[in-house]
């Protein structure tokens, strides 16, 4: 899933600084997984907005809405007449960062990002989440155990270890498993080592974000 | 021959090779990068010039290379993939190999989180070993990744680093069995202080066959003092600096712990050279370079051979 987290409430209050009246923006999908912008962080934020508004003694009212998806027009759609006809100054969106794009495509009044989005990955344990992929486009895991170098190896090498390694941690921190390790450790265990000792060729980086904003086209689904 | 190099001559004659290393200053001063070069003239056979070691921003790497050929002196030009994608390397490759330099050594880089600019962008297009790969086919094929003919092909001697005491430890001679592999031609280690555990590294790569197909040069760095010791210890990942010598060091006064580290150099360079394989070192005198002269005299590595 992609994963997100709440922007620092002070730099949501400065975005929101000039507005009375917001229509404040969940979503159903991502976000909701990661505890960061479904039903219920929604019903955080607004108090926590209507709270600090009020201290500063200003005139402040949030509408609260949470949809299934916002990466959907569809979706998009159901809070139109909110936007529309209800005198909506702002929105503030709360879902991963393609949310409040498509807001902003559908209605004429300013979108702000209330999440940074961070990144494709999971949970680990309760409350904690790491990044799992980049997305970039053509998925070699299948080479290196299951375990993808490109987002796991903080210097995306497709021939490590790098002589940083360190007890089964990453040179950039302590905290940080060394992927490299990992995928030795899970080769040794499938029994294959050998193909360890195999030179991984360059990779074709067109397919990810350095070829350009990328686009999946399925002929078979169009309408 | 491949390249040609002063250090590839020395190293395909037999003879046991001293490489040294230089730091660019952080910022554009001529003076300084005379000053440490020529601590180093006639004790080593080819100088590495870092390229933004440790990701703090310092003088290019080719630009000082360029100004130790000016000196007369034989650069080794260190390359990394942190801030160079295969546009940038390839071309730098080439321009490199125009001004006459020979000898590269390709590195992945330390990542730019240890840096001076810990906001930048990194790029790790390629990692070391397709680095070593690249040089290779511009060099032995006379093309570019895209497959274009180079119009003047750079011919040289291909460098890289190994660390035998990173983890996983048995997987370091098959990652140094991979560079073999790309086509490298001399490996320069990281500093050892465990002889112990180098001994047993050099003792599979040469079970493997590895060091009749590349030059391991073994990596030399004097101890300073205590305080460096155990900071190598503590917080530079994949060193190993065994508590014999944070001991050793804590047994002397504080004066005379340089002494001590430069003995305990001189000490390493001879464990070194009686271990089969190694067919050189690699002194890292990290802003030390003065110092240079006296370790390699009292080590018997002078004077160094003369080649044409
Ligand atoms: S290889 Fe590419 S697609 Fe596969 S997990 Fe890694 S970044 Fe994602
Ligand atoms: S220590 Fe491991 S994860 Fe970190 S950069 Fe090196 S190989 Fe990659």
């Amino acid at each position: 899933m992609v994963v997100a987290e709440r922007k620092p409430i002070k730099e949501i209050l400065a975005m929101m600084a000039e507005y009375k009246k917001i229509l404040l923006v969940g979503c159903k999908g991502c976000v909701t997984v990661c505890c960061a912008g479904g039903t219920k962080e929604v019903g955080i934020l607004a108090s926590a907005l209507r709270i600090a508004k009020k201290k500063e003694g200003k005139e402040f009212e949030v509408i609260e809405r949470t949809l299934e998806r916002q990466c959907d027009p569809e979706y998009i759609e159901q809070v139109a007449s909110i936007v529309e006809n209800d005198g909506i100054e702002a929105i503030l969106s709360m879902a991963c960062s393609v949310g409040p794009q498509y807001l902003a495509k559908r209605f004429n009044v300013p979108v702000y990002p209330a999440l940074n989005t961070t990144f494709i990955g999971g949970a680990l344990e309760h409350g904690v989440w790491a990044e799992f992929c980049q997305a970039c486009g053509n998925c070699v895991i299948h080479h290196f155990g299951g375990i993808c170098p490109v987002s796991r190896c903080s210097k995306s090498l497709f021939n490590g270890p790098c002589g940083g390694s360190a007890g089964g941690k990453c040179e950039i921190n302590p905290e940080v498993d060394c992927a490299w390790h990992l995928i030795y450790e899970r080769m040794k265990a499938l029994g294959k080592l050998d193909d360890m000792a195999k030179v991984f060729p360059i990779k074709d980086w067109s397919t990810s974000r350095d070829g350009g904003p990328r686009k999946v086209v399925r002929e078979d689904m169009k309408l | 021959m491949k390249a040609g190099s002063k250090l590839e001559k020395i190293l395909t004659s037999g003879q046991f090779a001293v490489t040294g290393e230089l730091g660019p200053p952080r910022g554009a001063d001529v003076e300084v990068i005379k000053k440490k070069a020529e601590h180093l003239r006639g004790m080593v056979d080819s100088i590495n010039v870092t390229d933004n070691q440790t990701s703090v921003v310092r003088m290019c790497s080719m630009a000082v290379c360029k100004l130790l050929l000016e000196m007369g002196l034989e650069p080794n030009l260190q390359m990394t993939c942190r801030d160079r994608n295969r546009i940038a390397i390839q071309s730098d490759l080439l321009g490199a190999y125009a001004l006459g330099i020979k000898n590269v050594l390709c590195l992945s880089g330390d990542h730019n989180k240890f840096g001076d600019h810990p906001q930048a962008k990194n790029v790790f297009d390629i990692d070391s070993i397709q680095l070593i790969q690249t040089v290779k086919q511009m060099r032995d094929d006379g093309k570019l990744l895209s497959g274009q003919e180079c119009e003047g092909v750079p011919k040289f001697f291909i460098g890289a680093a190994a660390n035998p005491f990173g983890d996983p430890f048995d997987f370091r001679p098959i990652r140094l069995a991979k560079k073999v592999e790309a086509g490298v031609d001399f490996i320069q280690t990281q500093c050892i202080y465990n002889m112990e555990k180098f001994r047993e590294y050099m003792k599979r790569v040469v079970d493997m066959g590895l060091a009749e197909k590349c030059y391991i040069l073994a990596g030399i760095t004097p101890l300073k003092s205590l305080g460096m010791a155990r900071y190598m210890a503590k917080f530079v990942p994949g060193l190993d600096v065994p508590d014999y010598y944070l001991k050793r060091l804590a047994g002397v006064e504080k004066k005379k712990q340089a002494e001590e580290g430069i003995k305990i150099a001189i000490e390493q360079i001879q464990e070194v050279r009686e271990i089969e394989g190694v067919a050189g070192i690699h002194l890292m005198a990290i802003e030390w370079e003065h110092k240079v002269p006296e370790i390699i005299k009292a080590a018997g590595l002078y004077p160094r051979p003369e080649v044409n």
